[in-house]
Order: structure tokens, then C-alpha cells, then sequence
């Protein structure tokens, strides 16, 4: 935990760095009759981040905040292992939308979902990956209008639209 | 008593069973859009406004009011039940009511939020027919700085009453402040914070992109760890007499309530400000005029009550400057106001004299919709506690779709997904090191209008910081933020002389 805590403020004040040094592509000082330039706002913004990390640091060394002092691992095997399967397993099913569409991608990420980590009977399964697309599409894509992403399964819906719209 | 009369004639006009038919429709579908996370007011009230062009303008407002109060109910259901803000405006009422669920007891919250919200309605409609004229020449006073010191109230509410870790909660409010100056600089249009040039950072970070990001899917990591994978999220059981000991605790609560209220309604009528800070500063009153503000954030009723009064209050609050400056309140009210002048109503203080009618009839079915939204929200909560007791393996996939989708719909751009991701990701391993992340959801909220109030008050005074002070609502807005700023120096320099002492 007192690693995690000191490497978090470090990648923090790196990436503080960084906004402070992006916002500087626009002007950060005063522009005669204009007011503050467009970078200033979030340059000292930044900049205020930086000051954080700093005190941030400055209490890990003296071991005042919570994590700073703590003994825990900052997660055990089991939960790095959970964490690690579903956020690639969250990922996976993003980039896969951009190939084959929610309609083929979200089905999958929760059959595996269940099956792998849940061990729910297929039935259950099937029930609920069957029904939450369904539901999804009746709810977002007819009642509200708003399109979702299909990508090569794009042409499988135009019977349905044309008999929507 | 004049204005009893035409209350009364309101009344009259949204008992009309073509109105009184469109509240009740309104307030459902408003419960649901607002119990789903991501979606809230502003969402439900911009993606029904091509329907209304079927009936007559009073009535169409009449159902986007409904749809607007339905949504601030349902806003607090996905807060409990899932720990995520159905709405920014539900913000606050996560911090107690996820607890309490948590611990068993959603029924109570969900009670209480229904109760609070129904107070809140009914107050801030007493108060609107009361001080509607005088009020509104108030808020006609407010200009940038007033403004920009309302926001910098509403930070230092975090910092002097959060209890979090100083450093920790500063840095968090800074990194959600630049995260809304992504996109384009609203003063001199050019591209700003445009990272590795991808193009959908020019439409800026929105808001629910982190929201979602940190409440949807970090939350269900966070969950997931604290389950460990498998386990019912909490047991809720339901019966009557639960329920009434329920309205007993709310009942008690009555000056929690009375106070969210007041404070909701007058920080909505404040343009720009509205029901986020408005329900996050009764939050942060209830606590600390609470005699235990320990037990706030682990499950206290009163946490739940603040926040929902408050936000309900403001939501017609935010409708006085709409109708009598043509200024919205919020941004439901400004999809309001867009509405207003294609249906032919000039917003405005003509308003009350040319469309009596229109403005009294829309004022007395925000009541109706308010007391029908507490119906269908109490009848409906049984079937939002049997969603917890679905095992957690089966909520997970199907909450984080939710996130999925919610988090696409809004610009439709695959980039914010990814967006989301990644603040989810990162959100959930800063919580583990006790990071506050609510001032960077806040942050994100109300960045958009703190800078250009904090540069349009620098360009007026010539760059003397001095204009914030001079001022005499804005000095006073920031005496109080600097006193709130400075409250945890205080408490450390009074912890260090005791211990001196002893």
C-alpha cells in the first residue's frame, strides 16, 4: 500500500507536468485588453495539482496519511486477478464494438462473464444474454432514436429498420 | 390573494384530464429515464421534446415538467441501488444512501428520498408562488463574479466539511477543473488540451464520460473486490411495518428536511448554479449541523434527506429565472426555455401578464407531478429491491453494459467509451488510496462555468483579483469560501495546542 501510494503521486505529478506543459501551447499570461490567455486557467489548475502531489509526498515521508502507513498489500493475488480479468475482459468487448457491434460484442462479454466468474447454468445464461440486447435495442434504438454501433452486423438490421421506420 | 386566484386557476388547468393524463405518463417515464445510469433529467426532457409538438404548448410544457420531476426522483433510485448517480444532481445522495443499502436497509433509503423530495417539492412551490417577483429582481443583480464566487462556495464546501484527506480532495477538485477546459476555449475558440490530437478530445471531456467512468464501472471494480467476485450486493427485505418505521425515522428528519429545501431553492434560483451544488451543499449543512456528523457518509437518514429536498427544491427553483428573466437555472431548463420560444411563448416578466395561464398552469402541475412521482416511486420500490437480490455475477455484466451504453449514447463517439474506461480504471485504484473523487465529478460540472465567470470578471476589472471582494453579494459568497477553505488549518493548529497542553 505505501508503494502504491508513492508511485501513484509520482505518475500523478508526471502527468501534471505534462497538462502544465500542454496548456502552455496557448498563451498562459495576461493579453493586453483580453484577459487571462486561453492556457492560464488550466495551467495553474495543473500547476495546483503539482502543489498537491507535493504535500502529498511530503506526508508519505512522514507516514501521516492512511495508505502512507499502511502494511496491506495493495491487492492480493485474488484480487489482481479479478481485476486484471475484467477490466481486459471490459476492454476486449470495446474494441470488439468497433469490429462487430454491440449487438454481437455485449452478448459475449456477459456470457463470459457469468460462465467464467459466476458459474451460472447456460439456461440462466442465455436467458439474460438474450434478453438484455433485446430489451437494449427496443429501449435506445426505437423508443429513443439513438443508434448504436453495429459494425460489420451493420447490414443484418436494415430489415428491422425498415419495418420501424 | 391574487395570487391564491391564479394558482387556483392553474390547478384547474392541470386537472384538464388531457394534463392530468400527460403528469402522470410524464412522471413515469421521467422515474425510469432517471433511474437509469447515465441518463437524467436533461437527457429525458432533450430526447422527448420532438413528441410534444403534438399538443398544445401548456401541455407540453406540463409533461416535460412531469418528466423533469420524475427524473429527479429516479435519479436517487440508481444511487442507492447501484451506488451510481442517476444524474449529477443524485451526487450527493450516494454518499449516505448507497450505505444504507448496503447495510440492508434500501427500503429506508428509498423511502426517505421519495419523502425528502416530495418535502422539497412541495416547499419550493410555496415559496415560488410567495417570492416569485421580488426574487427574480435578486437574481437579475448577479454577474460574472457572483458567479465565480457561487463555485468557489461550492469547492470549499468540499474541502472545510469533506474530511477527507486535504491534499488528496484539492488535487481532486484541480484534475476535474482541467479535464473541463478540454476542448475548445470558450473565449477565443481555439483547440486546447487536444491529447496525441485524437479529434474526439474537441468536443471536450463530458461530464458523464467521468461520472459514469468513476461511479459505473470503477464502483463495480470496487465492488467486485469488496464481494470478491461472488455474493448478493445487500439484504433487502420489504413489508409494511418496515415501511412505516421508515416514515417515522423520515418523519424526525423533518428539520434536515425543511433545510435542504430553503438552501435547494435558493441556490436554484441562482442562474448557472441549480440542483448539483445546491443538494451538495445541504449535504454538507445536514452534516454539519448533524449531532453526530460521524455517522454521515456510513449510512445516515439525514444524508439521504438533505440531498433529495435540496434537489427537488431547486428544480423549481431553476424554472423562476427560466419564466421571468428567460435566463435557465440548469440545463433541463434551458432545453425548457429552447422549447418555450418555438412554441411562440416569449420568455421574459411579460410572461406573467400575456400567459397567466401558461405560467400558473405549469407552476401547479410541477405539484401534481411532484405528489404522483411520490405514488409511482413508493409502489415501484419493491421491484427495485428485488433487482438486489439478483446474484452479483449477473447485476455485474448487465450494470457494466449499462455503463457501456450510457456512456456512448450521449455524443455517440466510440472515443468516450474508451475515455470512460480508462477514468473508471484509474478511478478505482486512486479510491483503494483514498483519493476523494466526487469534487473531480463536481469539478468537471461546474468548470464550464466558473472559467468563463472567473475571465469575464478579470477582463471587466482590468486583472484586479480584488473584483471578487468589492462586490457585496460576491464578497460575501467569498468570505464564507474562504472561512470554509481555511475551517481544516484551523482544526490542526487547535489539535496541535491540545496536545501541547496536555
Amino acid at each position: 500500500m505505501r508503494v502504491a501510494e508513492l508511485y501513484m503521486a509520482l505518475v500523478m505529478a508526471v502527468f501534471s507536468v505534462y497538462l502544465m506543459w500542454k496548456s502552455a501551447e496557448l498563451p498562459i499570461g495576461w493579453i493586453e485588453d483580453e484577459g487571462p490567455g486561453g492556457g492560464a486557467f488550466p495551467f495553474w489548475l495543473a500547476f495546483g495539482m503539482l502543489v498537491c502531489c507535493a504535500f502529498i509526498l511530503f506526508n508519505w515521508l512522514r507516514r501521516s496519511s492512511l495508505p502512507a502507513k499502511s502494511e496491506d498489500p495493495f491487492m492480493d493475488r485474488d484480487v489482481l486477478r479479478v481485476f486484471l480479468i475484467v477490466s481486459l475482459a471490459l476492454a476486449t468487448m470495446i474494441g470488439l464494438i468497433h469490429l462487430v457491434g454491440v449487438y454481437v460484442s455485449l452478448p459475449l462479454f456477459m456470457a463470459f462473464y457469468m460462465r467464467y466468474l459466476g458459474h451460472h447454468s447456460w439456461k440462466l445464461i442465455s436467458s439474460v444474454v438474450v434478453s438484455t440486447p433485446i430489451i437494449t435495442f427496443l429501449f435506445f434504438e426505437v423508443a429513443l432514436t439513438k443508434t448504436l454501433p453495429k459494425g460489420v452486423t451493420e447490414p443484418l438490421f436494415y430489415p428491422l429498420f425498415d419495418l420501424i421506420y | 390573494m391574487e395570487i391564491l386566484s391564479l394558482l387556483a386557476d392553474g390547478f384547474a388547468v392541470s386537472f384538464q384530464p388531457l394534463n392530468l393524463g400527460l403528469v402522470i405518463f410524464g412522471a413515469t417515464v421521467g422515474l425510469f429515464i432517471g433511474a437509469m445510469p447515465g441518463l437524467g433529467s436533461v437527457n429525458g426532457v432533450a430526447i422527448l421534446l420532438p413528441m410534444t409538438f403534438l399538443v398544445p404548448p401548456t401541455s407540453a410544457v406540463i409533461f416535460l415538467g412531469a418528466i423533469y420531476y420524475g427524473a429527479m426522483y429516479g435519479g436517487a433510485i440508481s444511487s442507492i441501488m447501484l451506488g451510481i448517480p442517476g444524474a449529477s444532481t443524485a451526487v450527493a445522495t450516494t454518499f449516505d444512501g448507497r450505505p444504507l443499502a448496503m447495510q440492508g436497509k434500501a427500503d429506508q433509503a428509498l423511502v426517505a428520498a421519495a419523502i425528502a423530495s416530495f418535502v422539497g417539492g412541495t416547499i419550493s412551490v410555496v415559496l415560488f408562488t410567495a417570492f416569485a417577483p421580488p426574487l427574480a429582481e435578486v437574481a437579475l443583480a448577479f454577474g460574472p463574479p457572483e458567479e465565480f464566487a457561487l463555485m468557489m462556495l461550492a469547492f470549499a464546501t468540499f474541502i472545510g466539511l469533506g474530511g477527507d484527506d486535504i491534499p488528496k480532495t484539492f488535487f481532486s477538485i484541480f484534475i476535474g477543473l482541467v479535464f473541463s477546459a478540454v476542448g475548445l476555449d470558450i473565449i477565443s475558440g481555439e483547440p486546447r488540451l487536444i491529447f496525441f490530437d485524437l479529434p474526439g478530445f474537441f468536443h471536450g471531456i463530458n461530464f458523464l464520460v467521468l461520472a459514469i467512468g468513476v461511479y459505473g464501472i470503477g464502483e463495480m471494480l470496487w465492488t467486485i473486490e469488496v464481494s470478491r467476485g461472488n455474493m448478493s450486493l445487500s439484504k433487502a427485505n420489504l413489508s409494511v411495518s418496515r415501511i412505516v418505521a421508515a416514515i417515522r425515522r423520515v418523519i424526525k428528519g423533518w428539520k434536515t428536511m425543511v433545510m435542504g429545501s430553503f438552501l435547494g431553492y435558493f441556490v436554484g434560483i441562482l442562474p448557472a448554479a441549480g440542483a448539483t451544488p445546491g443538494s451538495l451543499m445541504a449535504y454538507g449543512v445536514a452534516k454539519s449541523i448533524s449531532s453526530s456528523p460521524e455517522t454521515f457518509g456510513k449510512g445516515n437518514v439525514d444524508g439521504v434527506l438533505a440531498p433529495e429536498s435540496a434537489n427537488n427544491a431547486a428544480s423549481t427553483g431553476s424554472m423562476l429565472p427560466m419564466l421571468t428573466l428567460g435566463i435557465p437555472g440548469s440545463p433541463t431548463t434551458a432545453i425548457l426555455l429552447g422549447g418555450m420560444v418555438i412554441w411562440g411563448l416569449e420568455p421574459g416578466p411579460l410572461l406573467f401578464v400575456d400567459h397567466t395561464e401558461f405560467v400558473w398552469g405549469l407552476i401547479a402541475s410541477l405539484y401534481v407531478a411532484n405528489f404522483f412521482a411520490l405514488l409511482i416511486n413508493i409502489a415501484f420500490i419493491p421491484a427495485f429491491i428485488s433487482v438486489l437480490k439478483l446474484p452479483f455475477t449477473i447485476l455485474a455484466p448487465i450494470i457494466f453494459v449499462l455503463c457501456i451504453v450510457g456512456g456512448y449514447v450521449p455524443t455517440q463517439d466510440m472515443h468516450d467509451v474508451w475515455l470512460m474506461l480508462i477514468f473508471g480504471i484509474v478511478g478505482y485504484l486512486m479510491r483503494k488510496l483514498d483519493y476523494p473523487l466526487a469534487p473531480a465529478v463536481l469539478a468537471i460540472v461546474l468548470g464550464p462555468i466558473a472559467e468563463p465567470a472567473m475571465r469575464q470578471s478579470l477582463i471587466g476589472a482590468q486583472g484586479d483579483l480584488f473584483i471578487f471582494f468589492s462586490r457585496p453579494i460576491s464578497g460575501s459568497i467569498m468570505v464564507v469560501a474562504l472561512f470554509l477553505l481555511l475551517l481544516p488549518l484551523f482544526k490542526l493548529l487547535k489539535g496541535r495546542l491540545i496536545r501541547k497542553e496536555q
